[in-house]
């Protein structure tokens, strides 16, 4: 059987979900199957649009269009989102749509795509949902396994680090993460943008997902540092609102969340196309 | 890639999976959880048995039904009851409806390169006596919701469980006013999933339906059509 070249946990030693009673059931390795290119296996098999386009050159089927590599795949993982998320003067805010896409067909529209990794730090799902939800619960142990044994909390910089060092230790494989790392630690308000090609980056703002021009163009124009507490969270709304309205990909419910020095709070959670025609009526007043 | 006569050779894919077929659904309402599932199991334009069960019960308080590929299901299922009864005799109490939704994830997940090729839906009542549904994907995405619905019948079913339990798109009743019975649910699936078997053809011959509340589980089955 392939081993990964990852560890997910140092402690737990079992190679292979068995059934003997010694071992704890946990497995630290995804089980990888026994042919001779399982990679491109697994990449062929399950349809999410990231890797086709990185692996253009790697696979047989580089003659190919790639809308019909993206209909031979079999299994469609849920996928397509928009997220966002600043650090300001007062904190972070993070704000999130619900829609989870399988192909065309909307699988869900109450998706939770904000992860507590701990009270003062929060992680977003962006890409494929099964690998982020394991990826940042793990992140969430491991986080929590550190505090125990230093006697102190993490900070938002170790803590997107261990997430980039596992995730690309799995570069390749077909995986689709693209989450941001928010949260705040004693170096004030931070944020990190993970991504399962192994990249990892600072700033003070991010979006990620389908829907990310569209929430670009309102959150770029309205960001400021020195916004207030009200504008700020305000803006994260009306970026994933206009986001939703002109991506199919993203939709069913808006939520905002706020970091600040005593940890994170769910702000709000609001349908979004009943959001948009209350801003329609809002603006309609103000012309008024 | 391209030979040495300039023609596009198809590359030869290994592709172990098949669908079988099916559709499932389930229904929570405040105390209670209703599940089903059809029984056939079909290869392409055949139908290789009327009879091949997609329900399993793993506790009092939890079932999982699964469409998709029936050996993947199998196997599943067949790993899935076990790990329930080892942590019963490890721990001295059955399973709880959430830890069981946990481990099927990370089952689901484990297989994330290879993946089982099933669409599950866990219903059950939690710790607290509240009915839930829990759904997945193939690779093991896990949600908490009051009704699913997964297989070759889902497109057809979930619009009805989205208008008759969401109560979505409907102006002639409001949301305060109406309660999820447990008569109501029960008449809903078995409606919903004949609906599917009128208009799906991997949908029909019979169905699995059980009622799960705090006095435990109780199955019935009735049949769809034949043809």
């Amino acid at each position: 059987m392939f081993t990964l070249g990852s560890v997910l946990d140092n402690e737990l030693k079992s190679t292979v979900e068995d059934f003997s009673f010694e071992t704890n059931f946990s497995t630290n390795q995804l089980m990888l199957p026994n042919i001779e290119k399982p990679f491109e296996f697994a990449q062929s098999i399950i349809g999410l649009e990231k890797d086709l386009q990185e692996n253009e050159n790697q696979l047989m089927f580089h003659q190919q269009k790639k809308e019909e590599r993206k209909e031979r795949a079999l299994i469609k993982g849920y996928k397509g989102t928009t997220t966002l998320a600043f650090i300001y003067e007062k904190g972070t805010v993070i704000a999130v749509d619900s829609r989870a896409t399988s192909g065309q067909y909307i699988a869900s529209q109450s998706v939770q795509k904000v992860v507590p990794i701990n009270s003062y730090m929060l992680g977003t799902l962006a890409g494929g949902a099964a690998d982020c939800q394991f990826f940042l619960a793990h992140l969430g142990r491991i986080c929590n396994l550190y505090e125990l044994r230093n006697n102190e909390t993490i900070s938002v910089a170790a803590a997107s680090k261990l997430l980039n060092n596992i995730l690309y230790s799995y570069r390749n494989y077909g995986l689709s993460v693209g989450s941001m790392i928010c949260g705040y630690d004693t170096r004030g308000p931070q944020l990190y943008y993970i991504d399962s090609d192994g990249s990892r980056l600072k700033n003070s703002l991010f979006s990620v997902g389908s829907g990310s021009p569209f929430a670009y163009g309102v959150l770029d124009a309205g960001y400021r540092w020195d916004l207030s507490k009200e504008e700020a969270l305000d803006l994260g709304r009306r970026a994933i609102c206009a986001a939703t309205f002109k991506d199919s990909y993203s939709g069913g419910t808006i939520k905002v969340y706020h970091i600040d020095e005593n940890g994170w709070v769910k702000i709000s959670d609001d349908d979004a196309s009943e959001l948009w025609y209350e801003y329609e009526k809002k603006e309609k007043k103000e012309k008024k | 890639m391209e030979t040495y006569l300039g023609e596009k050779q198809q590359a030869r894919q290994w592709s172990p999976y098949i669908n079988n077929g099916g559709s499932c659904l389930a229904v929570a309402g405040d105390d209670f959880a209703v599940i089903a599932s059809d029984t056939r199991m079909s290869l392409g334009y055949s139908i290789k048995t009327r009879y091949s069960t997609k329900y399993l019960k793993i506790t009092e308080k939890c079932s999982i039904v699964s469409s998709g590929m029936q050996a993947d299901i199998f196997t599943l299922h067949k790993v899935l009851k076990s790990r329930a009864q080892i942590y019963e005799q490890k721990h001295g109490k059955p399973m709880s409806t959430d830890a069981v939704a946990k481990l099927v994830s990370r089952l689901l997940y484990y297989r994330r390169f290879f993946p089982y090729y099933t669409f599950n839906i866990v219903a059950g009542v939690d710790e607290d006596g509240v009915g839930c549904v829990f759904s997945y994907d193939a690779i093991g995405t896990l949600e908490r919701v009051k009704y699913s619905a997964s297989g070759s019948g889902s497109s057809l079913i979930e619009p009805v469980l989205d208008n008759q339990v969401a109560l979505k798109n409907r102006n002639d009743i409001k949301k305060e006013e109406f309660k999820l019975t447990k008569e109501y649910a029960i008449d809903l699936v078995k409606d919903a999933i004949t609906s599917a078997g009128e208009r799906d053809i991997y949908t029909g011959d019979f169905v699995e339906i059980s009622v799960i509340d705090l006095n435990g589980t109780h199955e019935d089955k009735f049949e769809l059509r034949f043809d």
